[in-house]
């Protein structure tokens, strides 16, 4: 299981880098911590002539907070959130869901940018970013742009990045200190990627009813994705026992989850209920 | 200065982990020869076909890459691996080819081999072989081996290799008059070993002397020299097996495997040494599978709960070839169904089928595991429907002290009676339940606590150990005063060296740091025959005794010579010889070494036996089990090291979860293996089943061997999928949920539960 | 590719193909075999080693990635004797073939120095990285529980 051959480069600026993925002829891969692309790499399921290493890049390690939300630099490290105790009250559903991110060591060298670029359906990031209406700064030959979440992830292991794009920048927006929220996943392991996830939050009116509610669920779909029906029953109620029953019942009617050798389809949608349903409870309580 | 004698059974550290916790082992990727050359193996992706040509030209044309290897390079005819054990001449057809030979029957098969300056230039080098195979429709799995045209081996008519038969008494009999009989099918998946460290070899060929030296050897290093001799063409004694540090075996490793031939043949044509290590996917496609059992079995029992009778079939998915110890597995599910119960008569039939699957061998607890899971379970569900207490119902037939040595059920073909040989299986019991508390915790049965359902499971189980023929053990008193021992026992990470040393020291009465264990190799000993069936402290151990009763009488001879007396008036205390007030110490004994051989011959089985309980929560939103406890006792007959034997105990427990709940070679309909990654195959792992006790016992020594002990390690994985079933089930006893099925993964208990709610 | 970095204190180099790992350099190239290579797609974690301090899989980096760096393998962690850890592992029976081992003892010195106070419920989280088939964990886990008291912060001891 050894890597196919490939060129190696480490430039110093953004620029540089762009311009070597635009050199590569749509075969030049970025790499940073490298925790999903080598083992893609030792089966050979991908084969790039050329890897750009952001190794010497500055300022996409820091981790910003301020009144607009959180930004994160697209080379922080699952172990950089999980440090930063500042996010346990800045955006406590990242904060939540990234303690569920693969292993220690992983942790130490796997990135937000490279979750978001390998786009595995399962993973948490990825369903962090949709659910939160997330935003990524994009740079490429053509410049910068911003695009959401919503939009950014088109299928599985796939985005809309251009290939001589980086991600440089994930923000997700402002999160009120009285949100109500919740993270839940079933994996067969500690780290394992998940069978079925879900993360959700609203707030609450006046009345004590839903408002703005947000339910994305990753593991269930080719990709991370919200669940409007879901979202819809929630919104405008009180969070009763027969509203979870509600919620988690137009969940499990929307969605379609395909079946693979972890588990069948039927058995995704059921979790996708069950997760939901204690998510919610967890979040009244 | 007397030393005392009193290392077996101690908890001693192990020596071994002096190198290895600092990084000073030396395994076989560790190993490199000067000028050595890399070896990468082609495999079939394709699980049945007929292959119409190899074509390799453009791979030797890539830098670096020297020699491509395939079956029409091997001449006229294609080295087939023997089996190794229960060898019958009517299995010979199912004997692999060392590489595909004409036709492909599973994915992995290997079918070329690359040599090239680096693995990685070799690996690129696969990718420019055109290999064109006519595919065949795939035979994966007992329904198309039974239903399907289609067939492996043509020449034989049936994709069944053979049925093996065990029997006792007159079952039909006990069935006609029986008051109760219930049937039952149960599965369990096929897994396997999945030891840490991966296959490899470095294989150096001296051409002018004829010889060939091979690093990487393991478990039975003597058995693989004959086949490797042979194949090669080459004279035994040319041949050298040389082990190093193993990481790991289960029954998996070792086996002589198409690579032990391949790269060695491929050292002969380089003439250069040649090196190939496994990678983990080609493990999981090469490497022995193994279980992969189906049984269809029915039970007879009294109306006083007396177990009449045990019948049924057994179908045996043993994939494409019969590999050397591939009937062990098949053999022993029908063997030991019946357990360490008096059944009045047992009628068990065990069919080995051939699939387009990777070939099957022994995984610890071979078959044993099988059989332990269905009757088990059989037994908790007998108790159901007979409203009788599970407990009772097993005392009221457990083996008695009294009935011992008790006869096993007989197996034909390969004829092979056993007994068990002693043991007090009831007092084991009853220890098992008074450690577990089971009364205070009976109570919980389906208990609904924070979401979960709580239940407990027992089991109990027999383990066999210390195969026949013969162990041999040399040992030599050095000039130094220092004694070598060499045996012909292998290590495969049990800490051999440690309780050798302990075994020779207290038979040698000299202290612990004074013995230098060498073992493995094929050069230490006449004849070996390495370590399966927990064979190695038995009759490894065994040998030694033998042997230092030997030395100690040349010791004694060549003092006297010394003393000009009689050897029967010397003395030996500690490193000392002594007659009449005149003293010699071991090392200003002899100018040359003393050397001796014994060899320890049993023809009989030792059987540890025990019990084991579990307390589960069943979360029915997931179908997630939490052990909350897991307990065995087991009696061993004899300790040697307490410290390492526990670790035997746990280890084997937690590889038993591991195949109750996560772990499953899977393939689809047409063969293809989907399990080929960590990712996918899932291990247990450190945070997975915190709470696992075990309590080992000498209650009944072995009779069998001087010794006293009994092969110990095994025991903790056989029983663990059948006392977990029955846990679960008494969880949801409620939903009267029967989990005949393994893995018990969530989506499958979900399933059950779900299924029983309607 | 010329790649030079620190191995357990001393300056090394290397010339190697961009695609080798860093876990192949350190075995092929620089012949420290302490580092064992289970899976080759991280997940075995046999090949843990520490760069700057922290646990990382080394069959997860390429050997150009290490440039500059400082690489510490088992081999690193002691002398002629046991280190704590080490000396923990021999005591509670924490390995039996070996092969994870320097895995483990380098994943757990780089927990202990970290986070000394690491319960068990922290350091079975930690460790589920590693794969072990023979010893179950318990003992690995009993293991390095022990040998906390000597990770204990300046001061506290």
């Amino acid at each position: 299981m050894k890597p196919p051959s490939f060129a190696y480069a480490s430039p110093s600026t953004l620029a540089e880098a762009v311009n070597l993925l635009a050199s590569g002829n749509g075969n030049a891969k970025v790499i940073s911590g490298g925790q999903s692309l080598m083992p893609m790499l030792a089966f050979r399921l991908a084969a790039p002539d050329l890897l750009v290493d952001l190794k010497h890049l500055k300022d996409l390690g820091t981790i910003t907070i301020g009144d607009d939300g959180v930004r994160l630099g697209a080379k922080v490290r699952w172990c950089d959130i999980e440090n930063d105790r500042r996010l346990v009250r800045s955006h406590p559903l990242l904060a939540e869901a990234i303690k569920h991110v693969a292993h220690y060591q992983v942790r130490n060298r796997g990135t937000i940018g490279g979750s978001l670029a390998h786009a595995d359906p399962s993973a948490e990031m990825p369903g962090v970013a949709l659910t939160c209406d997330g935003e990524m700064t994009i740079v490429g030959s053509g410049g910068t742009r911003v695009e959401k979440a919503s939009s950014f992830f088109t299928g599985p292991l796939q985005t809309s990045l251009e290939p001589d794009e980086i991600v440089t920048e994930l923000h997700l927006p402002a999160w009120p200190a009285t949100r109500r929220w919740a993270f839940r996943e079933f994996a067969r392991r500690k780290g394992d990627f998940a069978m079925a996830g879900v993360l959700l939050f609203y707030d609450l009116d006046h009345r004590n009813c839903a408002v703005d509610a947000h339910i994305g669920a990753i593991g269930i779909a080719d990709c991370p994705i919200r669940l409007s029906a879901a979202e819809a029953a929630l919104n405008g109620n009180a969070v009763t026992e027969d509203c979870i029953a509600a919620v988690a019942a137009a969940a499990k009617e929307s969605i379609d989850p395909p079946s693979d050798i972890h588990a069948p389809g039927a058995y995704r949608r059921a979790l996708l209920g069950t997760l939901l349903a204690r998510g919610l409870q967890h979040s009244i309580s | 200065m007397k030393v005392s004698n009193s290392y077996v059974g101690r908890p001693m550290e192990r020596v071994e982990d002096l190198r290895m916790v600092r990084g000073r082992g030396t395994y076989v990727a560790d190993v490199n020869r000067p000028d050595q050359l890399y070896a990468v193996i082609l495999r079939s992706s394709v699980a049945h076909g007929t292959i119409r040509s190899i074509d390799f030209t453009r791979a030797l044309e890539l830098p670096g890459v020297r020699h491509v290897l395939t079956a029409g390079g091997l001449g006229d005819f294609v080295p087939r691996i023997p089996v190794r054990l229960q060898s019958l001449p009517e299995l010979e057809p199912f004997h692999q080819p060392v590489l595909a030979d004409r036709k492909v029957r599973y994915v992995g098969e290997p079918v070329a081999v690359v040599i090239a300056d680096t693995a990685a230039i070799a690996e690129d080098a696969l990718e420019h072989i055109v290999l064109d195979i006519e595919t065949l429709p795939a035979v994966a799995g007992r329904e198309q081996a039974e239903t399907e045209p289609s067939l492996l081996f043509e020449g034989h008519g049936s994709n069944t290799a053979i049925t093996w038969r065990a029997c006792l008494g007159d079952a039909d009999a006990a069935f006609k008059s029986a008051d109760y009989v219930r049937r039952e099918r149960f599965k369990v998946q096929r897994h396997t070993a999945m030891f840490m460290e991966p296959r490899g070899f470095v294989a150096e060929w001296n051409a002018v002397a004829g010889e060939m030296t091979v690093w990487g050897t393991a478990k039975t290093a003597f058995y693989n020299r004959r086949v490797l001799a042979a194949a090669l063409g080459l004279d035994e004694h040319a041949v050298k097996l040389v082990e190093v540090d193993v990481g790991g075996g289960f029954g998996s490793r070792g086996e002589f495997y198409p690579e032990d031939y391949l790269i060695p043949a491929a050292a002969m044509i380089a003439r250069r040494p040649v090196k190939w290590t496994e990678d983990r996917r080609e493990h999981m496609m090469s490497a022995n599978h193994s279980r992969d059992i189906e049984c269809d079995v029915e039970i007879a029992v009294s109306r006083d709960g007396r177990f009449l009778g045990l019948r049924g079939q057994i179908w045996a998915d043993i994939g494409a070839y019969l590999r050397t110890n591939g009937s062990v597995g098949p053999r022993n599910v029908a063997q030991c169904m019946s357990g360490p119960y008096c059944f009045e008569s047992v009628d068990l039939r065990s069919s080995m089928l051939v699939t387009n699957k990777t070939p099957t061998g022994s995984y610890r607890g071979p078959g044993r595991f099988e059989a332990d899971f269905a009757r088990e379970r059989l037994i908790d569900i007998v108790a159901r429907d007979l409203e009788m207490d599970r407990l009772e119902l097993r005392r009221r037939n457990l083996v008695a002290d009294s009935q011992m040595p008790y006869p096993l059920p007989t197996v034909t073909p390969f004829e092979s009676t056993n007994e068990l040989d002693s043991g007090d299986y009831h007092a084991v019991f009853d220890r098992c339940l008074a450690e577990f508390k089971w009364e205070d915790r009976s109570k919980l049965r389906g208990r609904l606590i924070d979401g979960y359902y709580h239940g407990l499971g027992i089991g109990s189980f027999i383990e066999g150990g210390a195969a026949g023929p013969k162990e041999d053990a040399r040992l030599v008193l050095e000039t130094d005063g220092s004694l070598s021992v060499y045996l012909g026992s292998s290590a495969i990470g049990q800490g051999l060296e440690t309780i050798m040393s302990q075994i020779a020291a207290d038979a040698m009465e000299v202290p612990f740091e004074r013995i230098t264990i060498n073992h493995g190799s094929t050069d230490h000993v006449k004849d070996g025959y390495g370590s399966y069936h927990s064979r190695s402290t038995v009759m490894g151990g065994s040998s030694i005794l033998l042997a230092a009763e030997k030395l100690k009488e040349l010791i004694r001879e060549t003092a006297a010579k010394r003393f000009n007396c009689s050897p029967a008036d010397v003395s030996i205390d500690g490193e000392k010889v002594s007659h009449a007030g005149n003293h010699l110490t071991f090392s200003n004994l002899s100018d040359i070494p003393l050397e001796v051989e014994a060899s320890f011959f049993n023809s009989k089985h030792t059987w540890a036996y025990g019990t084991q309980a579990a307390y589960v929560a069943v979360d029915p939103g997931t179908g997630h089990v939490k052990v909350i406890d897991y307990l065995s006792v087991e009696d061993v007959g004899r300790m040697i090291n307490p410290l390492t034997l526990h670790g035997q105990a746990i280890g084997s427990i937690v590889q038993g979860l591991g195949g109750t709940f996560l772990e499953h070679l899977v393939y689809d309909s047409e063969g293809q293996l989907l399990t080929g990654s960590f990712a996918d195959y899932l291990l247990p792992t450190a945070s997975d089943f915190p709470n696992i006790r075990s309590i080992t016992l000498e209650l009944k020594r072995c009779p069998n061997n001087p010794l006293g002990a009994k092969g110990a390690g095994e025991g903790g994985i056989i029983p663990v999928a059948g006392v977990i079933g029955n846990a679960v089930a008494d969880a949801l006893f409620h939903l009267n949920v029967q989990p005949n099925e393994l893995p018990l993964s969530p989506p499958r208990l979900w399933q059950l539960i779900e299924e029983a709610r309607q | 590719m010329q790649v030079a970095f620190e191995l357990n204190g001393d300056p090394v180099n290397a010339d190697v193909e961009p695609r080798t790992t860093l876990a192949d350099c350190i075995r092929d190239r620089l012949g420290r075999t302490g580092t064992h290579v289970g899976c080759e797609h991280g997940v075995c974690g046999a090949c843990t080693v520490l760069v700057n301090g922290e646990a990382v899989r080394s069959c997860l980096m390429l050997a150009v990635q290490a440039q500059d760096e400082k690489v510490v393998t088992i081999e690193g962690l002691s002398g002629d004797q046991l280190s704590p850890l080490q000396a923990a592992f021999r005591k509670h029976h924490a390995l039996q073939c070996g092969f994870c081992t320097p895995g483990f003892i380098t994943t757990a010195h780089a927990l202990l120095t970290n986070e000394p106070d690491a319960d068990q419920e922290r350091i079975r989280e930690v460790l589920s990285g590693n794969l072990c088939r023979c010893t179950g964990y318990i003992p690995i886990v009993e293991a390095i529980l022990d040998a906390r008291s000597h990770y204990a912060r300046d001061g506290e001891k």
